[in-house]
């Protein structure tokens, strides 16, 4: 399974794993939709901790998601990118609409 | 200016060999010793041209991608990505950050990651002939 889902108190965290493009995207979206939208979470924290690699497929999955979660004022909140990733999430200009988190250190 | 070394590989239009289509290019282009971050940024670049490819190119039908890998002298490399699908009509517009014929699920940056992601990119197409998409970059050694 490349998500893994886990909920509490109104965040719904999708740990991600392996390589995002426009394939192993789909599957993911399917997967966290699914969930989403039954338990219209108020933040959507999607982890990429798990992910070596990500074409603009991954940021085609992240604008989706927070046009989703805007249908029920939720927000979707990024952690656990590794800088290659954070190179492509820069150059899309994504963290206008989704709130990056970085860890300390 | 005469290749050093040069590789095919073509594979049908299935989403599943986007992976495959990339990795090919970096096991081939491992052989200039890169450092994992040019590595990396061609890989991408590479990637975002075969998708096109698949999703784009023969939105309609299976095809099939064709992709050369030439290496030249002082650590340049040269991959061209193309297809025989229904191509573009406009590639001005096309290579227009955010344009996208996609829908929903596509962010319309394609292009502008092979352009930030390689020296140059060079596109050619003729619409219902197909489009090739030509990624240089230069690859400095590792340490
Ligand atoms: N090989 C191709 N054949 C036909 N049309 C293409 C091809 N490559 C690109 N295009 C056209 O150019 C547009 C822009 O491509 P680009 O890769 O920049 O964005 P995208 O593929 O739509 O979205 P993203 O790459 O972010 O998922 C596409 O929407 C499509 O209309
Ligand atoms: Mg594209």
């Amino acid at each position: 399974m490349n998500v893994q889902l886990s909920y509490k108190e109104g965040v719904l965290t999708a740990k991600l794993f392996g390589e995002i493009d426009h394939h192993s995207a789909k599957e993911m979206r399917e997967t966290i939709d699914d969930t989403a939208q039954k338990l219209k979470p108020y933040c959507l924290r999607l982890d990429f901790t798990g992910v070596p690699f990500m074409d603009s497929s991954g940021i085609g999955l992240i604008l989706g998601r927070v046009r989703m979660c805007g249908f029920w004022r939720g927000h979707v909140v990024l952690c656990g990118l590794s800088q290659n990733l954070n190179k492509m999430v820069e150059l899309s200009g994504i963290a206008g609409v989704a709130a990056i988190e970085r860890r300390a250190g | 200016m005469k290749a050093l070394n040069q590789a095919q590989v073509c594979f049908s239009s299935n989403s599943v060999n986007e992976s495959f289509g990339r990795a090919a290019v970096a096991a081939f282009l491992s052989q200039l010793d890169p450092t994992v971050a040019d590595l990396t940024d061609m890989k991408t670049a590479v990637s975002e041209a075969v998708t096109n490819a698949i999703v784009h190119g023969y939105k309609d039908r299976m095809g099939t991608v064709y992709i050369t890998i030439k290496i030249f002298e002082n650590g340049k490399a040269v991959v061209r990505v193309r297809d025989k699908g229904c191509g573009i009509p406009d590639i001005e517009q096309a290579m227009e950050p955010l344009f996208t014929t996609g829908g929903e699920e596509r962010a319309g940056l394609g292009f502008a990651v092979m352009q930030s992601f390689c020296d140059s990119v060079r596109v050619t197409s003729a619409v219902g002939r197909g489009t090739s998409v030509t990624l240089t970059k230069h690859f400095g050694r590792k340490e």
